[in-house]
């Protein structure tokens, strides 16, 4: 890339920070510096969250840093200023300053407590999920249906990301964002994930999903989602926790579907994979049919 | 007192200074000591930063241009570790060294081949640390924080590893007993300890920090070593063991160990505000019990670096008020040193500068820290560039820039001569604009999804990592300015007066500038009526 475009990107880049106001919807470049709302009630709670804190945080700031400068301009030395040395100590403003933020946090903490106690509830789910991460990529099982199968990331990344790789990854859709087999899911229920890992530990993270939990070996963490109804899209996410070489290579993508249409998928998927696991190995049951890789093993290891 | 001159002058008779390389190997006075912790703590800095700049150069663009990723998890593992260990613990220990006998008018440390041991242990320590990066497999890339099962997949670099934290660990525990012996036993008469420096407080806290959670982490990397050489699986699920209780050993080290690199920073601030606002430090005493009850906190907020790993609601929720609770002592002491400069008389020197720059960015490393205590939006927040960029907050510009701040300070008292305060100013600007361009936009790329520790990133990324990388290269160049202003100063330049500054309080300012070889060979006799005010 030459200079003068890459001073370019930087410009826009800025010009987007500073021009486009808040209130202009999601799709703006604020929004991308943003969280994002997401698209589901937890997410979006998050996400008030997120901008409660910053705002009292904002609001802190400019009381504390306006008396700062206030005091580094009136009383500079050069302006002739002369320094109050009796004024060393002072107990009432001292017990303000101290109890103010008190309440201040208060305020803070109350809503957040709210919100993690609905986060923890993992009650009443309609769809689960186990999630395993692995060196480097993830794997899902739908544990009720008999579906089981790998995600990695997808090959036209893979190509463009090796070192010296001729290929521009901005030509490359969805760089370091996509994979070969996403994980779906339908909108509108409640789906918990069983969360855990192979070999060392990784993070499912999603964040317009607004979870993100770590994949440890020999744990089952719990985490669940409920989509918005009506909504269908993919989600992009990634792997948060340091798991080695390819940390930076394996993505998380969710295909939010429909109620039917996942249903659909779903019974066609198991069919699929009973149909090819039926001549490999006549005798093994569905769910762990393509074994023989280290992660299946390890799972089942797990989960014992 | 006449026992004490006699004594005195006979010493002085028998001073046997060695000279040459003796001077140093041999070393047992406390500046030579404090002057070998801070070249080993620039040396490390720089090193340190060439991995950072490694790091950005990487970031620069989307792709990878530079480096298999395994190398740069070796570059972010040993930045972390060089920069913390390396850099910001042994310029404190510098500092203290240095100015602590001076500050409570002694003649130097109290134990003095104790000091030169826990100084000569380092280069050793980082020696085997970095030589790691010649062996097979390469060194550590399993971040600093070490955790298993990951680090145990490290390969001849393992054991390199851990040896070096065991020997840094047993540096920083030696180091604090001789700092508490010192404090409590050679302040001049009538200094009693609600009328010491806030610097020599504040040393005096993070020494007992050290000696409590040093050894906590030697036992957690003796475990990992067990468990990869002689077959025991503490942190082996698979064998009964239980990986996140590593994590919980780390951090109930590692935060203590956040607030090691933070308290000395206080104190360093709490002397230079003062100095150049020409007027006592507000709060003197509610200064001292907050940095008390920051300590204390910081040995009941551990989980909140581990918010994800799936802790019950209650262990959660402790754990975020109680991390909420430390913006209370925090905030007093920022609210303190504005009082400090309320109705002063303010002069900006460099040192007056830094010193203020830590203010106002230190306290944006503050919010964001609060804002990663809300639990629900932390599980957004962790691991992300969110992160990254609250902690380089901190550390930069919080612990390095009190640090660099520190050493214009006292650099005329420690060498005789002044500084070019010219390239001083210009070594600040540089810094402070260019550390704000590498890690503010770090905030957003984190609040935008891009998680930590990754050589490569998806092209919506591209921007902000340019001009964070273009900050980057820029802060670090600025850094030779600051080497360059140093070493001329040590080479010569305008002589220094025992007090450079007019508003400067405190002991070592009755020295001479440099002090002589045994800093106070008789103890300061002084009647204190209020810190730093003998009379």
């Amino acid at each position: 890339m030459t200079i003068r475009k890459t001073l370019a990107r930087l410009a826009l880049a800025a010009a987007a920070a500073v021009l486009t106001l808040p209130a202009q919807a999601e799709e703006s470049g604020w929004a991308q510096l943003n969280l994002p709302r997401g698209v589901t009630d937890i997410s979006r709670k998050i996400y008030a969250l997120h901008m409660e804190v910053f705002w009292i945080c904002v609001g802190i700031g400019v009381v504390v840093f306006g008396v700062m400068i206030w005091s580094l301009v009136a009383f500079r030395k050069s302006k002739g200023a002369v320094a109050d040395t009796t004024m060393v100590h002072n107990t009432m403003v001292e017990i303000v300053w101290t109890i103010v933020p008190v309440i201040i946090l208060i305020v803070m903490a109350v809503p957040a407590a709210r919100t993690l106690i609905e986060i923890e509830d993992t009650t009443r789910t309609g769809l689960t999920v186990r999630v395993t991460g692995f060196q480097w990529g993830w794997q899902y099982e739908y544990l009720d249906d008999g579906v089981m199968y790998y995600s990695h990331l997808d090959r036209a990344s893979d190509a463009a990301r090796e070192l010296g790789s001729p290929i521009d990854p901005n030509t490359v859709p969805y760089y370091l964002w996509n994979v070969d087999h996403p994980l779906v899911v339908p909108n509108g229920v409640k789906v918990r994930l069983l969360i855990t890992g192979a070999d060392v530990i990784h993070s499912w993270w999603v964040k317009d999903l607004g979870v993100k939990k770590d994949a440890i070996p020999g744990f089952i963490n719990e985490a669940w989602f409920k989509i918005d109804d009506g909504w269908t899209g993919m989600l992009r996410g990634n792997c948060a926790e340091l798991c080695g070489r390819d940390h930076g290579f394996m993505p998380i993508v969710v295909d939010v579907r429909s109620r039917a249409d996942f249903d659909t998928w779903l019974k066609s998927t198991a069919a699929q994979e009973r149909a090819a696991a039926a001549p490999a190995a006549p005798a093994a049951t569905p769910a762990t049919a393509p074994a023989a890789t280290a992660p299946a093993a390890a799972t089942a290891a797990a989960s014992g | 007192m006449a026992e004490h001159q006699a004594h005195a002058a006979t010493h002085e008779h028998h001073e046997h200074k060695p000279h040459g390389w003796r001077r140093w190997v041999f070393a047992t006075n406390h500046k030579d000591i404090g002057t070998m912790y801070l070249v080993l703590s620039g040396t490390m800095f720089f090193i340190g930063g060439l991995a950072a700049m490694g790091i950005r150069a990487e970031l620069f663009s989307p792709g990878l241009q530079f480096f298999d990723p395994q190398f740069f998890n070796s570059l972010t593992t040993m930045h972390g570790l060089i920069m913390i260990f390396g850099a910001i613990m042994p310029a404190f220990v510098g500092l203290a060294n240095w100015m602590i006998p001076m500050q409570v008018g002694a003649p130097d440390m109290a134990l003095p081949r104790l000091n030169n041991f826990s100084f000569w242990i380092l280069p050793f320590a980082f020696t085997l640390l970095m030589s790691s990066f010649f062996v097979p497999g390469g060194a550590p890339a399993g971040g600093w924080t070490m955790y298993p099962p990951l680090i145990l997949q490290t390969g001849a670099a393992f054991p390199m590893l851990i040896f070096s934290v065991h020997l840094m660990g047993m540096s920083s525990i030696l180091g604090a007993i001789n700092i508490i012996v010192t404090i409590m036993n050679l302040r001049a008469p009538g200094m009693t300890l609600l009328r010491m420096p806030l610097f020599v407080w504040s040393w005096l806290i993070t020494a007992y920090l050290l000696i409590a959670v040093m050894p906590v982490l030697a036992g957690a990397v003796t475990m990992l070593l067990t468990d990869h050489f002689f077959g025991t699986t503490f942190f082996t699920a698979a064998g009964g063991g239980d990986p996140v209780m590593f994590q919980h050993i780390f951090w109930f080290f590692g935060h203590p160990e956040v607030y090691i690199m933070i308290l000395p920073a206080f104190g360093i601030v709490s002397e230079i505000i003062p100095t150049f606002s020409r007027k006592p430090l507000f709060g003197y005493e509610s200064m001292v019990y907050a940095v008390a009850s920051i300590a204390f906190l910081s040995f009941i907020v551990w989980a909140h670096h581990m918010f994800t790993v799936g802790m019950p609601l209650a262990g959660d929720l402790f754990f975020m008020f109680t991390t909420m609770l430390i913006a209370v002592p925090t905030g007093v002491k920022v609210f303190n040193w504005t009082a400090t400069l309320w109705k002063g008389s303010i002069s900006f020197e460099t040192p007056m500068l830094f010193a203020l720059a830590f203010l106002f960015l230190f306290t944006i490393g503050g919010f964001s820290g609060v804002m990663c205590a809300i639990v629900p939006a932390d599980f957004q927040y962790q691991d992300s560039y969110f992160v990254v960029a609250h902690f380089h907050y901190v550390l930069v510009t919080g612990a390095a820039f009190a640090i660099m701040g520190a050493v214009y300070y006292w650099l005329p008292k420690w060498t005789g001569h002044m500084y070019n305060e010219k390239m001083g100013k210009f070594h600040f600007w540089m810094s402070t604009i260019w550390v704000n361009v590498l890690f503010f936009p770090q905030h957003f790329l984190g609040l935008a999804g891009m998680p930590r520790r990754i050589p490569d990133y998806p092209v919506q990324f591209t921007d902000l990592n340019m001009l964070s990388s273009i900050g980057g290269f820029m802060f670090g160049l600025s850094q030779l300015i600051f080497l360059w202003n140093v070493i001329s100063c040590i080479r010569g330049g305008e002589k220094a007066p025992a007090k450079p500054w007019e508003g400067a309080l405190g002991l070592e300012w009755t020295l001479p500038s440099p002090p002589p070889y045994h800093s106070f060979e008789t103890p300061p006799t002084a009647v204190w009526e209020h810190p730093y005010q003998a009379d």
